[in-house]
């Protein structure tokens, strides 16, 4: 009896041992060069990303892996070094990430619109009118308690935007959040819209997942409101900054980053979405910047997303000024 | 013999088409998720009885000052909210924590340890309940026929395998399940360390409904029925 039950004791601890082991063994035999890219849950959920590390992997020997997150959160896995770049839309938040010394060799890879959306019946009247004055409308109407407002409250990239488009039409975000008809999702931009459609409510949304949830019919909710400077959405890379941690993929990240603004890279975000939704659902940004062919819209960016009348100050270059040729 | 070659031929499609086809299932990202959850928690189930299942019958066996305590303590732990943990285990793993050295953040290892210690306690409370509740004789009966502390400790383990093997079960159960360890520090990376929990999570978000329901009916079947085996397996013991 003492005998079988020593064999089975050694058995159990033999076989998590050499799980464990094999484990790790498989991942360090099997694995190329590691790139950890931390990201945008309004860029993953497209599935824009998938078709992207799709291409790079078939080209490069580099496993891509993306954390899909909110720009808050993959901004923080950055400064504390698990993260080799990052992939967001929040110029406000890149400009202190850079000032921190936690990034470099930003580029402004591709850019779209954010939508007002909203129940198609538009109790607040907002169709067509400018993002300030609809936002307007949805207070006023949301006090009255016909209308609902859905934030994303998750600190993302959409969520940084909805705060400065309050601050712009006049309003204090952190009074709005205490009212009653102003609801917190505190989840990615699919779950948010998911929610915005059950509660008949208006939230702020990305183009692309907006389309495709709709396209899809997860959700009915129209976009009443798609103009306008105020409404516009720049998606950024950044490389995390090696000397700050010594053990990130650094050459990865710019390999990554060149992918993403080569032609190659970028017309993959131009045609990413058209065969389905019939529209592209981002537009790349590299050409249109270098060759001023929409000086609105190229104007519009400036305004946005450059620090200094630059997509990447000088000083957070990092040795690699062929990026910014 | 000319009658042979055709047949050979077709033959060797079949072969061809049915290695295709295992190769296509294997490929399946369904199939991945799948077996990666099954590894994952059956490593950590595993893992943590090493230390678990010894302290559970320690616990169970001995008479000690503070023996309530350490139960009570244990018997807390079992509601730990996997969120939590999950946390705790972000910041210690993360490169700028105390084990980031380990470079365990992003990787299977680490949830892996994280869910070992998740269901530490489970083991080690049932197990003490187990032993515990076997008859106080049976180890008077060991000492008094000459067997010595080990041996003693192991004629009570024959008698609480029931409620060991259902600690077993159940923690792997609670393994499988978890979402919060997995997510936060595993990432939920494509290919890489998405489980059936994290994957069923990130694609209701995407909108993609049908898919979670497909890997959501496989967790369930297998929640199912490794708890209906247990229940045979254990009217069998008794």
């Amino acid at each position: 009896m003492r005998r079988n039950v020593v064999i089975w004791i050694t058995a159990l601890v033999l076989v998590a041992v050499v799980s464990f082991a094999g484990t790790t063994l498989y991942i360090g035999a099997t694995s190329k060069e590691k790139l950890v890219v931390s990201t945008t849950t309004s860029l993953y959920d497209t599935e824009l990303l998938d078709t992207i590390e799709d291409q790079f992997e078939a080209k490069y020997s580099i496993d891509v892996y993306f954390i899909s997150v909110g720009t808050g959160l993959a901004i923080t896995h950055a400064q504390r070094g698990d993260a080799d770049m990052i992939l967001v839309h929040a110029p406000s938040e890149e400009l202190s990430f850079l000032e921190g010394g936690y990034g470099v060799c930003r580029k402004i890879v591709a850019y779209n619109f954010f939508a007002i959306v909203g129940p198609e019946v538009d109790p607040a009247n907002i169709r067509d009118l400018s993002p300030i004055q609809a936002l307007s409308n949805i207070v006023e109407t949301g006090r009255n308690e016909d209308a609902k407002w859905v934030s994303r409250g998750d600190d993302s990239g959409t969520h940084t935007k909805e705060k400065g488009l309050w601050t712009a039409a006049g309003f204090n975000w952190t009074i709005l959040r205490n009212e009653k008809w102003y609801v917190e999702a505190g989840a990615g931009m699919g779950k948010t819209l998911q929610v915005t459609d059950n509660l008949d409510a208006y939230t702020l949304a990305d183009m692309g997942t907006y389309l495709k949830y709709y396209k899809d019919g997860i959700i009915s909710l129209e976009a009443l409101v798609t103009e306008g400077e105020e409404l516009l959405n720049v998606y950024n890379a950044i490389a995390g900054n090696q000397t700050k941690h010594s053990g990130i993929n650094f050459d990865g990240a710019i390999t990554f980053i060149k992918f993403l603004i080569s032609e190659e890279g970028q017309e993959i975000i131009a045609d990413f979405g058209k065969d389905v939704y019939g529209q592209s659902l981002f537009y790349p940004a590299v050409d249109l910047l270098k060759h001023n062919t929409d000086p609105t819209m190229v104007q519009w960016i400036k305004n946005y997303a450059f620090f200094n009348g630059y997509e990447c100050p000088p000083e957070y270059r990092d040795k690699h000024p062929e990026l910014y040729t | 013999m000319s009658s042979r070659i055709p047949g050979q031929t077709s033959r060797t499609l079949h072969v061809a088409t049915g290695a295709r086809i295992v190769w296509e299932f294997l490929q399946n990202p369904i199939f991945q998720i799948t077996i990666r959850s099954l590894h994952i928690s059956g490593t950590a189930t595993l893992l943590s009885a090493m230390w678990s299942l010894p302290l559970g019958i320690l616990i169970g066996i001995k008479r000690f000052p503070g023996k309530q305590l350490v139960k009570g303590i244990f018997n807390a732990l079992l509601g730990m909210p996997t969120v939590a943990l999950g946390l705790i285990l972000y910041l210690l793993f993360s490169r700028t924590g105390t084990l980031g050295f380990l470079h365990l953040f992003p990787s299977l290892q680490a949830i892996i340890v994280g869910q070992a210690i998740l269901i530490t306690p489970i083991i080690i409370s049932l197990t003490a309940s187990a032993v515990e509740s076997v008859d106080p004789e049976i180890k008077d009966l060991a000492k008094t026929l000459g067997a010595s502390e080990v041996e003693t400790s192991l004629a009570v383990l024959k008698e609480a395998m029931g409620g060991v093997v259902l600690a077993i079960i159940a923690s792997f159960n609670r393994a499988i399940a978890e979402l919060g360890v997995a997510l936060a520090v595993g990432g939920n990376i494509r290919g890489f360390t998405q489980v059936l929990t994290t994957t069923i999570a990130l694609e209701v978000s995407r909108g993609k409904i049908e898919y979670s329901i497909h890997l959501m009916v496989i967790l369930l079947a297998i929640v199912f029925t490794i708890t209906i085996f247990t229940n045979l397996l254990q009217r069998r013991i008794k």
